[in-house]
């Protein structure tokens, strides 16, 4: 993606540490954050401002929540899953979170074998990061295809305020499909992996640039953050 | 203040990022039309903004008409008014002025500017634009939706923007309208991210931060708000889509129309106008800071002084940038919030007064006793100056809880941020084409024709909107189709209003000559050369003009100086170049 970084001048080595060395990093030329390449940098940002765009989805629900005047939905009964006769609250839910914790380790451990230019590692470990994101999605949709079964509805549903199904599937509906669009960009970049394209500096085929092992910790960085997004969506849907 | 440093002969550090490889075009699709060029890129999102900102300027010819004289044409009614006045406001703020400040701007300016060959990511920022265009023909296709585009009001308030006696409220208009808004965020986001990572992390040697022009900086603050505040405008129009589309109720309290009670409940229009004014206000600054940097690089090379208070320059730029973002419930004083948060609000809004005060300060400063040339690009930025004071002055008023409220929702409103958004910005922008259409074409604007557009926008501006302040003070109602027989309106609003309706005419008609000059320069104006204005700043010292693909040709620039050594004692020319090397003289660094 981005140009490759010449080996760290004496000027970058002898930089100060600490504040001082933010400082002196800030009031340097060519770049501000030293050692950080143009496509990490513009990831970082971008998540700052997705993070942004979550942050008002979920004020959005809360204010809502807090505004309406009709009871709201028991999240322990609502999510609730019967297996064998028993009601157990919250189990599909804790899989799922499970399953996308997971999918971060996996996808820490890919990155890692990247950097070591372990091509079938990792592309094999972004493959096993795909399938849990696709595991979670699928889990995601047997979810919501139980609440619609029940009745939840954008426009209503049959236990309280009509704000719990609007929020519930705009909310998750919108992770779901930063969870399937990382699952895209994941698969994308494990073939590109697999085939080597990183080791024969392959051109990209929109960009005609050289691709980089450091585009998987580039998808990393997506990938976490989605799986971190989730904490808070799990914590203000399901344990409020 | 930090360190004395003469930054003579001092060594430029070594090259940290390889120079990078470009994409080369083999075609001539590849070359002018999908092409990864960010100067072409430039050009593309200026000449679609500004061919839909014609758009907007007809539909206020065609307020201006019903309000000058109501009843004379018959093709205007209520309806078509209020789709008129929504339509004007939101290409105005969205479509023309973000999109030029920072998609036109901001492409063509910050690679020249900062020393580099492109944007970051030329693939991304070439989708950024087609993306945009998809927003726009998305808007332009409301116009032929059946039932018209959306007569919300540029706010898109709900409930009654998806009620059915709001036009295209039930139609196709406001589902166009918050698509194209949403598509047009995706699209900025992609060209933003390009920007700010340009700037941070792809300058040139020797440019550090602070010897960027101001021009960068205020665009680049201005990119990082919008990739900040959009977010709240993404999620209000996703939502309302769903309260639309799928009867959802985000924005939808109970509510009967026509004697029927709908099947909306529970929802809280207050939150919508929380989340539209939290991109609402910010979007005032994203358009406010890319002028405000430009205008302080105009005065600065066309009164051939050094900008005065280069330092409290760019930290006014980021705490205006950093205030604004709290400041949004302004907006909101009569709409029945707790009365404490218009104490908070209130409070802040007047704080931002002070770094723009030191901003004005200092661009007189500049002026003061500098060589100053008339030129267009000087004429257009005095009068920014002048028009920015006035609308600030009323920003003072509307600021204050008490003030507001009375004046909330009359015609002084509407006079006071056309003066401070709509006039001065434009201004800044018309002298910015002023000053850099020689670097891009390599000819000079037509003088004469310039001249007779600067005093017809500049008079006539003040035409139509300082009357509109008395209109507002006594007490008429904006957004309102006719006033007819009302016992509070005296007569003389009435000729008052066919006053400005005339001058609003004779202003629009003085951008036709504008955009002659703009198509006839480019055939027959005269031979720019590559430096016409003597500047220092990085953009004028390209080899070519206009500068190719790649800009600098197999060198990379070196940065040594800042960006506003004009008239410096003992120099053989009136400005040093920031790539000229050698005995420079005191910079900002020993100054301070």
């Amino acid at each position: 993606m981005s140009a490759p970084l010449k080996p760290s001048s004496l000027e970058t080595l002898s930089r100060p540490s600490g504040l001082a060395g933010l400082a002196a990093d800030w009031a340097s030329d060519q770049r501000a954050f030293k050692n950080v390449s143009w496509g990490k940098a513009m990831m970082w940002i971008f998540l700052l401002s997705d993070t942004f765009i979550f942050g008002c989805f979920l004020i959005a629900y809360m204010s809502a929540r807090m505004a309406t005047t009709v009871p709201w939905p028991n999240p322990s009964e609502v999510f609730a899953l019967e297996i064998g006769g028993v009601q157990v609250p919250l189990i599909l839910i804790a899989i799922m979170t499970f399953v996308l914790i997971s999918s971060s380790g996996t996808m820490a451990m890919a990155v890692n074998y990247g950097y070591r230019r372990d091509r079938r590692k990792t592309a094999a470990l972004m493959l096993l990061t795909a399938l849990f994101g696709a595991t979670f999605v699928g889990m995601q949709a047997f979810e919501w295809s139980k609440l619609i079964a029940e009745g939840v509805r954008p426009w209503g549903n049959p236990w309280g305020a009509a704000q719990f199904g609007s929020t519930f599937f705009m909310i998750t509906g919108f992770h779901g499909t930063h969870v399937t669009i990382g699952v895209i960009f994941l698969l994308i970049i494990a073939r590109k992996v697999w085939r080597g394209d990183f080791d024969t500096e392959r051109r990209g085929f929109f960009t005609s640039r050289k691709g980089h092992y450091e585009i998987v910790e580039i998808t990393g960085l997506y990938w976490h953050f989605v799986d971190l997004v989730w904490v808070f969506i799990f914590a203000f849907f399901y344990l409020w | 203040m930090v360190d004395v440093r003469s930054g003579i002969g001092e060594a430029v550090p070594p090259a940290e990022v390889e120079d990078v490889e470009l994409y080369h075009p083999h075609s001539w699709w590849t070359r002018y039309v999908f092409s990864q060029d960010a100067k072409v890129i430039a050009i593309q999102y200026a000449t679609t903004a500004i061919a839909i900102g014609m758009v907007a300027l007809v539909l206020s010819w065609l307020m201006r008409l019903q309000l000058g004289f109501p009843g004379t044409f018959d093709f205007i009614d209520a309806d078509r008014y209020y789709q008129f006045i929504t339509m004007h406001g939101m290409i105005m703020v969205i479509y023309l002025l973000t999109a030029l400040f920072l998609g036109g701007f901001g492409n063509y300016l910050i690679p020249l500017m900062v020393g580099a060959r492109d944007m970051v990511f030329p693939y991304a920022n070439m989708l950024s634009y087609w993306i945009y265009l998809i927003a726009v023909l998305v808007l332009v296709a409301s116009f032929f939706a059946p039932g018209g585009p959306t007569g919300a009001g540029w706010t898109l308030y709900p409930p009654q923007a998806i009620l059915s006696n709001t036009p295209g409220g039930k139609d196709w208009g406001i589902i166009l309208m918050l698509s194209s808004l949403i598509i047009f965020i995706i699209g900025f986001t992609m060209g933003g991210l390009n920007y700010v990572v340009t700037v941070l992390q792809g300058r040139a040697r020797g440019m550090t931060l602070m010897r960027m022009p101001l021009t960068v900086w205020g665009i680049v603050t201005a990119t990082v708000m919008a990739l900040l505040a959009f977010p709240a405008l993404f999620v209000a129009c996703v939502m309302m889509l769903f309260d639309r589309l799928l009867g959802t109720s985000f924005f939808m309290p109970a509510i009967s129309e026509m004697g029927e009670q709908l099947q909306y409940g529970g929802g809280s229009p207050i939150l919508f106008q929380h989340l539209f004014w939290f991109f609402g206000h910010p979007e005032v600054y994203i358009v406010a800071l890319p002028a405000f940097g430009i205008v302080s690089d105009l005065i600065s090379t066309h009164a051939r002084k050094n900008i005065f208070g280069y330092r409290m320059m760019v930290w006014a730029i980021v705490i205006i940038g950093a205030l604004s973002m709290v400041v949004w419930a302004h907006h909101m004083y009569v709409s029945g919030m707790n009365p404490y948060f218009g104490f908070f609000f209130a409070t802040t809004t007047l704080i931002i007064a002070v770094p723009t005060a030191i901003k004005v300060y200092n661009w007189v400063l500049t002026l003061w006793r500098g060589d100053i040339h008339l030129t267009l690009p000087m004429l257009f930025a005095l009068a920014f100056i002048v028009t920015f004071v006035n609308g600030g002055l009323t920003g003072l008023f509307l600021g204050n809880v008490v003030v507001d409220v009375p004046l909330s929702d009359t015609m002084f409103v509407v006079a006071h941020f056309h003066m401070v958004m709509g006039v001065a910005p434009i201004l800044v922008i018309f002298g910015a084409i002023y000053h850099w259409y020689p670097k891009i074409t390599g000819r000079m604007l037509n003088e004469a024709l310039g001249q007779v557009h600067f005093w017809t926008t500049f008079l006539g501006s003040y035409a139509i909107f300082f009357p509109m302040h008395y209109v507002g003070l006594v007490g008429v109602p904006r957004r309102y189709y006719e006033l007819g027989e009302t016992a509070f309106v005296p007569e003389s609003v009435h000729s008052l209003n066919a006053f400005i309706s005339v001058a609003a005419l004779v202003v629009g008609a003085a951008q036709i000559v504008f955009l002659f000059n703009l198509v006839w320069s480019l055939r027959h104006g005269r031979d720019a050369g590559g430096n016409p204005w003597r500047a220092t700043t990085l953009e004028w010292q390209t080899p070519e003009t206009p500068p190719p693909h790649g800009n600098w040709g197999k060198e990379l620039p070196v940065v040594y100086r800042w960006a506003y050594d004009y008239s410096v004692p003992g120099a053989p020319e009136d400005f040093i170049p920031q790539n000229q090397p050698g005995p420079g003289r005191v910079t900002h660094e020993a100054v301070s």
